[in-house]
């Protein structure tokens, strides 16, 4: 956690929330939203991967770990696949994962998983609004945050 | 301890705007690791390269960050301007502050924008730490090119490769080379003879020392990637001795069967023993089996005996053969819909309702008339004529969505075939819209309309039928607001263009995407128009989508041009972007192998000193992979990683979020 975050919690919550995103669809649509000027939260963070295939469920424990509010998961159409069949293992990894999440008692309200095309800027910019702010009124995710201090102490 | 810089672009006030870039580059001079950071108004600018290369030489530096657009944009300026200045280029990671920060957060206070900004940095940063110094992939490239389809796009770009040096084998579904251009008549808009244009070509294509043919042959299977492509051709059984037939013909004519010819489009008979038109190429008969008898009953068998060179085996198979090439050209083109879609104009109880490349056929000195213009159903010359344009097209219930774009064009070519050959006949055309976008194509239509009296009816046809060996049209002018009957001794239909059937399958075959028509998806609309997202296999012609014979030659000869740019060089270059495996942990379970997309991973044998295999490991083909990393997250083991972005990148990013 930055100062920055410390700053703006104390005047209301920003959640933080770390999408993963494909570099040939939802990369591109983020892109696009960019260059037509769209406006969205700036609360999102994106970490691009070659592919929604190469997700590893560990990295979106690894972001809830350091301190996401939520994570969104989010590639190319099915079908669209820039390597043919990526995003199905994608979404099969994803049905498998969820469900283990959800068992664990996290708020599936936190966790998103969605397809962007690169024309789709649009929906990049309803989607990260959207979940932002469902985040922001069901507050901060502190039961993990909790668990990692007291792993640390 | 590493040593990096932090390049902050300001882009003008595109950046600058809503991010404070000299906050961010100060905040980043903190951070462990970083020796040097600063902002700059434009970084991609020649002396913002400069200033980068300068830094790096005087800093020192082992690895770069610069914070600006999208990586899409200036990825490669950034990693050649570090190549340049002697840094690996894969150590300059771009931080996207531009499309996904500046442009799309408007606060202009500044907060929110530089408060991301310097989150992603610190990020890309972390990342970058644990980046490995990468080395381009070298490929050998086969140099031979397949071009499927050999229409007119399939010969130019065959044509275009043969003289640039390159060996090109043209594989043609049907006996003859020349595809649908050879069926028709004159072309607009300068009216010269298809055949007498194209034929020449197909010769051409036929002695050219660096074209093989492979007519009556498919596509079998399609292994490979860029520059090293394996194909497998079924060379489907002609039952005729390709080498020994002198092309002389007696065989078709002693023949005793005759059946409705495909290329006539059922408007006269062909022998069963056959080429498709007269001037085919090549000049070789093939066996229709299915409706041989000797093949068929064991009876007849005429052919072989009144064939001099002997050339004619009955029992000849279909033959698989193998060609490696380095790249593919797909020019398997269009068919029409079919006519039997029509049911409301008739087709099918009336006869002399045809479609518009039957009446190309009529039209046609090499066709069943002999170019004149006879009705199908008595041979009688027609007094009037009907063309119903957009049969199919535009129509999205019954047919397509979209327009066929030639159709305009071509029915405006029919009513003045007829003019001139029926001198007092008189055409009808009932039409939509007019498209005529083309060099002289505007001109053309008002001609067909000044001069040769086509009479042009804006709107739609309800119903046709027969009365006294009559043929009654009845439809809407919108024009002028009336319901209009004409009497009609034809009909002629602009039938749609649609794919090819087995389109899908080819391009499942080939890997390439096709839209909900089957119609090829070129990588960009504009900018890789003959381009698929496979690499090393390019589009031209009618398989992307309806387009005349010039767009079609243009096509093959630009994806000529991407080939031959292509086999330029002996070696290409890849992005080294490929999965690697941990042969000490690999513990062979073969998830990665049945989650590659590519087949890209093999079992690589592990021997013992005597030279016995011990175990078998997983290995990745890096002229295959593409990088995409599903066998990566599919590893139970954690043996595969992708270079570029291994879990420990991807965790250093995660951990400074």
């Amino acid at each position: 956690m930055t100062e920055h975050t410390e700053q703006t919690e104390s005047c209301g919550f920003e959640p933080k929330i770390m999408a993963f995103v494909c570099n040939w669809c939802t990369y591109a649509g983020a892109d696009l939203a960019g260059t037509s000027r769209m406006e969205y939260r700036p609360n999102v963070r994106i970490i691009k991967l070659p592919c929604t295939g190469r997700i590893d469920p560990l990295f979106i424990i690894k972001a809830f770990e350091n301190g996401a509010d939520g994570v969104l998961v989010s590639g190319c159409h099915p079908g669209d696949c820039h390597y043919t069949t990526g995003n199905y293992h994608a979404r099969r990894r994803w049905i498998g994962f969820k469900n283990l999440m959800e068992f664990t008692g996290i708020d599936m309200r936190r966790l998103h998983f969605s397809w962007v095309s690169a024309s789709e800027a649009i929906k990049w910019v309803d989607l990260i609004n959207g979940i932002t702010d469902e985040i922001k009124k069901i507050g901060p995710f502190m039961e993990y945050k909790g668990l990692k201090e007291k792993a640390s102490l | 301890m590493p040593r990096i810089g932090v390049f902050v672009c300001q882009c003008g006030n595109n950046i600058a705007a809503t991010v404070d870039t000299k906050k961010v580059a100060e905040e980043m001079k903190n951070l462990p690791g970083v020796v040097f950071a600063c902002d700059y108004k434009f970084m991609c600018s020649s002396p913002g390269q400069d200033m980068l290369k300068n830094a790096i030489k005087d800093n020192k530096l082992d690895g770069v960050i610069v914070s600006a657009c999208s990586p899409h944009m200036h990825e490669k300026t950034f990693r050649k301007a570090c190549e340049s200045a002697g840094l690996n280029p894969y150590q300059c990671e771009i931080t996207n502050i531009r499309e996904q920060c500046s442009w799309v957060h408007h606060d202009k206070t500044k907060k929110a924008g530089t408060l991301k900004s310097a989150d992603l940095t610190r990020m890309t940063i972390e990342r970058l730490k644990k980046n490995k110094p990468l080395a381009k992939i070298k490929i050998p490239v086969k140099k031979k090119a397949i071009v499927i389809g050999g229409g007119i796009a399939g010969i130019q770009a065959a044509l275009d490769i043969a003289e640039g040096g390159v060996d090109v084998i043209i594989v043609e579904k049907e006996p003859s080379i020349g595809g649908n251009m050879a069926r028709l008549s004159e072309t607009f808009p300068t009216m010269d003879c298809s055949q007498c244009i194209l034929t020449p070509k197909m010769v051409e294509a036929e002695l050219h020392e660096r074209i093989t043919l492979y007519t009556y042959s498919e596509i079998e299977k399609v292994d490979g990637y860029i520059g090293n492509f394996t194909v497998q051709i079924r060379r489907k059984s002609k039952y005729v001795d390709e080498e020994r037939c002198t092309g002389c013909g007696e065989c078709i004519e002693k023949c005793p069967f005759k059946v409705d010819s495909a290329f006539e489009l059922g408007m006269t008979k062909r022998k069963v023993i056959y080429t498709p038109f007269p001037q085919s190429v090549p000049n070789v008969p093939v066996i229709d089996a299915p409706n041989c008898t000797k093949i068929q009953k064991d009876k007849c068998g005429v052919c072989a005996i009144v064939c001099g060179p002997k050339c004619i085996d009955f029992k000849m198979e279909d033959k698989i053969v193998t060609v490696e090439a380095g790249a593919i050209i797909v020019a398997t083109g269009y068919q029409l819909m079919p006519n039997e879609r029509f049911g409301e104009y008739g087709y099918g109880r009336i006869k002399d309702v045809i479609s518009g490349m039957q009446f190309e056929r009529l039209a046609s000195a090499s066709g069943p008339t002999g170019g004149e213009i006879k009705r199908p159903s008595d041979g009688k010359v027609p007094r009037s004529v009907v063309f119903i344009q957009c049969a199919g097209s535009r129509d999205e219930k019954k047919g397509v969505s979209y327009c066929s774009k030639v159709c305009c064009m071509y029915t405006a070519k029919h009513t003045m075939l007829y003019s001139h050959k029926v001198h007092h006949g008189q055409s009808y055309v009932f039409y939509m819209d007019i498209r005529a976008g083309g060099k002289r194509y505007e001109e053309f239509v008002r001609r067909a309309i000044e001069h040769d009296n086509a009479m042009y009816l804006r709107g739609r046809v309800s119903r046709v039928y027969e009365r006294d060996g009559k043929v009654l049209v009845q439809g809407a002018d919108t024009l002028s607001g009336n319901q209009v009957e004409i009497e009609a001794d034809m009909v002629v239909l602009a039938t749609a263009i649609i794919s090819r059937d087995g389109a899908d399958t080819l391009a499942q075959k080939l890997s390439i995407g096709y839209d909900k028509y089957k119609f090829y998806n070129e990588y960009h609309p504009k900018l890789k128009p003959v381009e698929t997202v496979t690499a090393g296999i390019f589009l031209a012609g009618t398989c992307m989508g309806p387009m005349d014979i010039p767009d079609s030659v243009a096509q093959g000869s630009a994806a000529a041009s991407k080939v031959l740019s292509l086999f330029s060089a002996d070696e290409m270059t890849r992005e080294p972007i490929t999965a690697i495996v941990n042969k000490v942990t690999c513990n062979s379970c073969w998830d990665c192998l049945t989650a590659c997309p590519y087949s890209a991973i093999e079992r690589d044998a592990v021997k013992n000193r005597q030279g016995v295999i011990t175990k078998w490991l997983a290995k990745v083909n890096e002229g295959v992979c593409q990088g995409c990393g599903v066998c990566v997250a599919a590893c139970r083991s954690k043996s595969i990683d992708l270079r570029g972005y291994t879990d420990e990148q991807v965790f250093a990013a995660i951990n400074a979020f």
